[in-house]
């Protein structure tokens, strides 16, 4: 246990609930906060600065800011008694605290105060930037055996939990009229000015209390305390029933056409005990708004100087917020280092809580008017025209070395003082935070008056209001904020009212002087080294000597620099970096700051878990599996599935102790000899209607449809563009001007779209329309040489025999007591009937069959089987024996390709001279001259011999197809071979791993080559 | 070109790295060249080398709109192979691979091929059969690749799920163990070094806006926004703007121009030693040196030429990543970002002279072309010097669009079910 006491708490204020502890664990300590705290505000509390490590050196880290921003405060969320639910690399700064929470430091052994890791610190001095594409090169081995998995192992931040994430995530889809993102002054008053319209209204704010800047700050709006006019305005809002609140709600993304993500965290605020039964654990939000504000804030920059990294030291607008938000006094011996006057507000509020400043050190000579003198008659020492040139500590620091500014600029080479400190407040001034602006697509301009890139031209209906468009006064926040929330309102169609524009009131502020530029402290010529490393990127120890050398090296772009140096690559994403950075840069190549622009903004904002991308599309809902009107009973029988596109398709009805190869060799002499029923509504349908829907049809297929009689079926097959086969099927003339169109399973919604896209694109003078009717009708195959008694039995009192029901045609009928239309196809090479009914009676369709079949020894069977009966029979399956890459002619159906119609779809392509050789690989057949062999499907063909001379082995084709023939009582396989056609008798050898398999090929009819069984067997 | 080493980099350290060379020059642009090259990413960089190493054609600038290495060599996933199904595939990326692995020593400068194996999933019948059909082929065109079932994937990966409760569940794959990654940047910048080393001129923010060609049709150089340079030759590496260059000599081009993105996860520790694809649900993975894991998936379905993708992109891949390795469910997006990529109807790149004389075109990659760097550079380069195309590249001409003699290896990487 552990005897911290928040010894660093003040005893009154903040926005905590002092009336109930919450315990937590950091490291191996447990220790106490309060409802309100983060698990930085606590650990400061507790007097705990030291955090984590960094990436590249392993230096201390502590917490540099109170929010996003923050670089370095990393940790490993734990869960008391819950170990998958951890979360590497979270920021303590944005960690609220919950009962249970056990915080660890990251990357670090064996603690973060004795961090073996620091050993790296010892090498820095050659681990300047891109060292490891300069070392490591001359062998392939030692770098990639010994190098990179040492480099590996050290990197990265926490760990990937090792069990499946127990928890919900859900996502949401919403409109609005005015989204306002940021819940500060500007965004409070804007999302209360479009309000008032009856505009929907979404204000959305990462932070968990709304108020930005006014509970960091004391000020007054309206005459309430900051704190309790947010509490008014957000009451306002929550009466209101066209808005919705959304707090600790992050917009990470802003995409086109005004539509931006959002990431909601819904219950990691709260100890699982107290999470609401049934709510996710975070909600992701699509918000498509009419008009966007933008009231994202600004970030305050840090200072570079030497050994600016100490934990202790903090920017000063965060030691205020952690101030007045949490009452932690963040350090009690304090010296200030600043380039601006607020900081002095933020030195004189410590002071007030009862922290000593031992000095302010301001880099200007001139600071302005109010609050320097305030600080001096408060009797804090300030001194103007010096900086902070190095600081002294190990995992703390114990003191800041002041050295006064030379006419040129530089510090001086020795410096005035050190002065002890356990807090050293920097700020360089404030960068709005316009990632959300950039990402729109707008265009930043640097302000050379406010020392910042801001909002230049919005792009789309967007405005961007407070400081995060460069307005860092309350008073023009609070305006621009009402008068923008009114505007989105007026433009999105809403009457905001008279006054509702108006700014709210609030105290004055003091008096601001100008800031002064300091994207770093530039040191006395030969003293650049003598201070420390000044950092820019605190998470990738990127330091402005790396910069520097990067520009010396020829790295002049800022991506090249930001990747050469990987300053903002970290998981803050450089938001305390990124523009000193540039400002180093800038001045390493003697340019203006701003003239080469910033990089790019990438969404997102702040990380996102990949759990509330997948939203609820996970486990079965990953893709939708489409089930048949009989799937119920093809689970009842036992069936193993196959996946055919996104449909659950029987792949064999394995019997009790069957394997796949009994099961399906049962299925096929079944069909073979008695019947079998199929399961054939995956099949893609379409319903084509529409006075030129034979002439369509003409254009589509290779082959003639213009003359088919109503009643007729005919195959057909489709060939893309480029004369290759797309799609094969049957159709059938259900009228003059109807068809029904068949499609292979998978292929379905892809014909479907090429379809569409012909009619629409190239051919709108057709009078045509396609309906899908996959889902519609329930399909049956009957086959087998009893098909016909069986179809007697179904359909009594109607005539359906071959006799009178010829091959290849359709008609109506009542089957089952079901209106039914049934075909005369045959995938099988046997008589064969496929009977569709509407899509919900297929499943009383099929238990009927099952029923009168019983005496017929009547077998459901699968795909398996349905592939081995079609391939003994040499028909192809699109996908299969096709790739995209064979013409109808490769594949031997020159006989379905028209001579005489003018064009069809991939005709011209077709005399191609490529396509027209004839050694292209053609459809054989494969017959293994070891009969008990059944090739592996995909295996390679090549000349006898040939796989064991040299590497490349030339290859005549593959197989496409193999299976064991029961029916042939023989292995068997369909192949592309080249020239195949004319190489009838030849053997050739199937290459496998283990050795060569001799095979001779032949035609790829196998079995029943005059297609006697196709009208049924002549009665015995 | 003062070498790097372990000495010149402690060397340097005693002088706080003050007096590093610049890693290539900044020149203006001369008024001619024997050959430039539009377009300073990886291709037109290697390009750029091979010319001036196997060629000794030295008088050559590539002209770069931004900055180097700024467009898909930038921004890919990083992987690289050679596991493709086709002969002529083989070929040029085995060539490509052959390239890597000698690549750092050759250009002295550590671009950090990781061979740690890459993993194509198969998650239906079809794709074992395309997967099997490709391992065979590969095997048989002597690149190490073969076929492996379930088991075999778990014992390489062992905390991607091959449970059979998984939508599509595993059913095997093809892994190339000399498959891996390499720094996309430092490939740029090893070039671009190592071209400008044997007195390459590379030119950043040069935009070409024009090409010159002289009554004959010849081309005679380019117009830029730095004004015009003439040249013998031309060169166009500029993937995601093949076809927009490629116009500026009224070539049209049989290519379609996508987004594609990407994203990186924070930095986690070592989870993952491989790179796992899976074209059947859309998304391919390997994590990073510096802990990132890397994630990627298929092409935005619309036309653009604007780096940014749509969002339902990135989550029907985040989808099947977390279904594919469950434990990363609680691990978070970093960083995303988009491409244009370059597509080809048959999925194959075009390498090749054109009707204009002088004029050479390098691109559509579609999303694979990182991977293709040195190789496509080696025989880009070669086709450039002698006005014919290397025997690799021979197949990938333009006028395979007009016989018919696709490469397309759309059937290899997803056949239809």
């Amino acid at each position: 246990m552990s005897d911290r006491t928040q010894d660093y708490r003040l005893p009154a204020g903040g926005l905590i609930d002092r009336t109930r502890r919450i315990r937590f664990r950091f490291n191996h300590e447990w220790m106490d906060g309060h409802p309100g705290d983060t698990l930085a505000s606590a650990l400061l509390a507790n007097g705990i600065h030291l955090v984590g490590r960094s990436m590249k050196y392993h230096r201390p880290r502590g917490i540099l800011a109170a929010g996003a921003e923050d670089p370095g405060a990393l940790i490993q969320r734990r869960v008391t008694g819950e170990p998958a639910r951890t979360d590497p690399n979270w920021r303590a700064t944005q960690t609220a605290l919950v009962d249970g929470l056990e915080a660890e430091s990251v990357n670090v052994w064996p603690s973060v105060e004795r961090d073996l890791g620091a050993v790296m610190g010892a090498l820095s001095p050659v681990m300047g930037a891109g060292f490891y594409y300069k070392i490591m090169q001359g062998s392939r081995f030692m770098w990639q055996r010994v190098y990179e998995p040492l480099i590996r192992k050290a990197a990265g931040f926490g760990t990937c939990p090792d069990l499946p994430d127990p928890d919900r995530y859900e996502q949401r889809h919403v409109h609005c009229d005015v989204l306002v993102v940021g819940g500060g002054p500007a965004g409070l008053a804007a999302a209360r000015a479009a309000a008032r319209s009856g505009a929907r209204v979404i204000l959305a704010d990462e932070d968990e209390r709304f108020g930005g800047s006014l509970l960091a700050r004391p000020r007054t709006v309206e005459g309430h305390a900051g704190p309790e006019w947010v509490a008014s305005v957000k009451a306002m809002l929550k009466a209101n029933p066209e808005v919705r609140l959304l707090p600790r709600t992050t917009v990470f993304g802003y995409y086109d056409g005004n539509y931006l993500m959002a990431l909601e965290r819904v219950t990691d605020h709260v100890s699982l005990a107290e999470a609401p039964a049934g709510a996710p654990r975070q909600r992701l939000w699509h918000i498509r708004a009419k008009r966007v504000v933008l009231a994202t804030g600004a970030h305050e920059r840090p200072l570079v100087f030497g050994d600016n990294d100490r934990p202790g030291i903090m920017l000063a607008g965060a030691a205020q917020e952690y101030l007045h938000r949490w009452a932690v006094l963040p350090g009690r011996d304090v010296v200030v280092f600043t380039t601006n006057d607020r900081a002095y507000e933020a030195a004189l509020d410590l002071h007030t809580a009862g922290a000593t400043i031992h000095a302010i050190v301001d880099a200007r000579a001139e600071p302005g008017p109010a609050l320097p003198a305030a600080a001096r008659a408060a009797g804090i020492r300030v001194v103007t025209g010096y900086v902070v040139a190095g600081t002294t500590g190990k995992t703390h620091i114990t003191g800041a070395s002041i050295n006064k500014l030379q006419a040129d600029g530089r510090a001086q080479p020795h410096c005035l003082e050190t002065i002890p400190c356990d807090l050293l407040l920097v700020s360089g001034g404030l960068s709005p935070v316009v990632h959300l602006f950039s990402q729109s697509g707008g265009k930043l301009r640097y302000d050379t008056d406010r020392l910042a890139f801001v909002p230049d031209r919005a792009v789309q209906a967007q405005a961007s209001v407070g400081a995060c468009a460069g307005t860092f006064d309350l008073a023009g926040c609070l305006a621009e904020g009402a008068a923008a929330g009114a505007e989105a309102a007026r433009l999105a169609g809403f009457d905001p009212g008279r006054g509702a524009g108006e700014a709210p009131a609030c105290d004055s502020e003091p008096a601001l002087g100008s800031d002064s530029p300091l994207w770093q402290v530039r040191y006395a010529k030969g003293t650049e080294f003598d201070w420390g490393k000044p950092f820019v990127d605190l998470q990738n120890d990127t330091t402005a000597h790396d910069i520097q050398q990067a520009a010396r090296e020829g790295f002049e772009s800022v991506e090249h620099v930001k990747r050469y140096t990987l300053t903002g690559f970290g998981t803050d994403q450089g938001k305390t970096a990124n523009i000193n950075g540039l400002g180093v840069l800038a001045e390493a190549l003697g340019r203006p700051m701003g003239e080469a622009g910033t990089t790019t903004f990438r969404p997102p904002y702040t990380p996102v878990t990949f759990a509330a991308m997948a939203g609820r599309d996970r486990g079965d809902h990953l893709d939708p599996a489409r089930l048949t009107a009989i799937h119920d009973r093809h689970v009842a029988m036992g069936a193993e599935f196959e996946d055919v596109g996104q449909w659950k398709r029987p792949w064999y009805y394995p019997r009790a102790g069957e394997s796949l190869h009994e099961a399906v060799a049962r299925e096929c002499q079944a069909v073979r000899e008695g019947v079998g029923i199929l399961d054939a509504s995956t099949l893609g349908k379409i319903d084509i209607q529409g006075p030129d829907a034979a002439e369509f049809l003409n254009r589509v297929y290779t082959n003639a449809w213009k003359k088919l009689a109503v009643g007729r079926v005919r195959y057909g097959l489709m060939c893309r563009e480029d004369g290759m086969v797309f799609d094969d099927g049957t159709t059938a003339r259900i009228a003059e001007d109807r068809f029904l169109m068949t499609t292979t399973t998978g292929g379905a919604a892809a014909v479907m779209d090429h379809l569409e896209d012909y009619l629409q694109t190239e051919w709108p003078d057709l009078r045509v329309r396609l309906t899908s009717v996959t889902e519609q009708w329930s399909t049956v195959g009957i086959a087998g040489p009893k098909a016909g008694i069986l179809m007697a039995r179904l359909a009594s009192g109607q005539d359906l025999s071959p006799e009178s029901f010829p091959f290849m045609s359709w008609r109506p009928a009542i089957v089952a007591g079901l209106h039914a239309r049934v075909f005369r196809i045959s995938f099988t090479g046997e008589l064969q009937y496929e009977v569709n009914v509407p899509w919900h009676q297929g499943g009383a369709l099929w238990d009927a069959i099952l029923r009168v079949g019983v005496d017929l020894g009547v077998t459901p069977y699968g795909t398996e089987t349905m592939h081995v009966l079609r391939a003994e029979k040499g028909f192809i399956i699109v996908g299969q024996e096709t790739d995209g890459c064979q013409t109808p002619l490769d594949l031997g159906m020159d006989w379905i390709v028209s001579k005489q119609k003018p064009d069809f779809i991939g005709k011209r392509s077709l005399s191609r001279s490529d396509t027209a050789r004839p050694d292209r690989r053609q459809l054989v057949g494969l017959m293994p001259k070891d009969k008990r062999r059944v090739v592996p499907e995909g295996s390679q063909i090549v000349e006898p011999g040939a796989s064991r001379g040299p590497k490349p082995v030339p290859m005549l084709g593959f197989v496409t197809s193999a299976y064991w023939s029961p029916a042939l009582e023989s292995g068997f396989a369909l192949a592309l071979v080249a020239g195949g056609r004319a190489r009838l008798g030849v053997t050739v050898s199937v290459a496998l791993p283990s050795g060569e398999v001799p095979a001779v090929i032949c035609d790829p009819v196998m079995f029943d080559k005059e297609g006697a069984r196709r009208d049924g067997l002549p009665a015995a | 070109m003062a070498r790097y080493s372990i000495w010149s980099l402690a060397r340097n350290a005693l002088s706080h790295h003050q007096h590093w060379p610049r890693q290539w020059r900044s020149p203006e642009p001369k008024r001619h060249y024997d050959v430039i090259i539009v377009g300073g990413g990886g291709h037109g960089l290697a390009t750029a080398y091979y010319l001036a190493k196997e060629h000794d054609i030295t008088n050559v600038a590539v002209l770069e709109k931004g900055w180097l290495g700024g467009g898909n060599t930038g921004r890919n996933t990083t992987i690289v192979r050679s596991n493709y199904l086709w002969d002529e595939s083989a070929a040029l990326y085995e060539l490509s691979l052959k390239l890597w692995e000698g690549l750092s020593k050759d250009l002295n400068y550590n671009v950090m091929l990781s061979q740690r194996g890459v993993l194509n999933l198969a998650h239906s019948l079809g794709d074992v059969r395309a997967g099997r059909r490709r391992a065979e082929a590969n095997r048989l065109n002597g690149i190490d690749s073969v076929w492996l079932e379930p088991a075999g994937v778990k014992k390489i990966v062992s905390i991607i799920n091959t449970s059979s409760t998984l939508r599509y569940p595993i059913l095997g794959s093809t892994w190339q163990p000399r498959g891996g990654v390499a720094r996309h940047d430092a490939v740029a910048w090893g070039y671009a070094r190592a071209a400008d080393a044997r007195g390459v001129d590379i030119i950043q923010n040069c935009e070409v806006t024009g090409l010159c060609r002289d009554t004959a049709g010849r081309i005679t150089g380019v117009e830029t926004t730095r004004g015009p340079i003439a040249a013998g030759k031309v060169g166009i590496v500029a993937a995601g703007h093949t076809s927009v260059l490629a116009a500026m000599a009224d070539i049209r081009l049989p290519i379609q121009s996508h987004p594609l993105q990407a994203l990186v996860s924070e930095p986690i520790k070592r989870v993952l030693d491989c790179v796992v694809m899976s074209g059947a649900i859309h998304v391919y993975v390997s994590q990073s040196d510096k802990g990132e894991l890397v994630i990627g998936a298929g092409i935005d379905g619309y036309n653009s030429y604007a780096q940014r993708g749509s969002f339902h992109v990135l989550e029907h891949q985040t989808a099947a990543l977390v279904e594919l390795f469950p434990i990363f469910a609680r691990l978070r997006m970093m960083r995303t970002w988009g491409g244009i990529v370059d597509t080809c109807p048959d999925a194959s790149p075009i390498l090749s002279r054109t009707p204009v004389p002088g004029l050479y075109i390098n691109g559509g990659w579609g999303t694979g072309g990182f991977k293709a760097t040195p190789g496509s550079g080696f025989v880009f380069a070669h086709t450039i010097a002698r006005d014919e195309p290397h025997p690799v590249n021979a197949p990938f001409s333009l006028d395979r669009f007009v016989t018919g003699a696709l490469i397309d290896e759309h059937g290899a990487a997803a056949v239809a079910h």
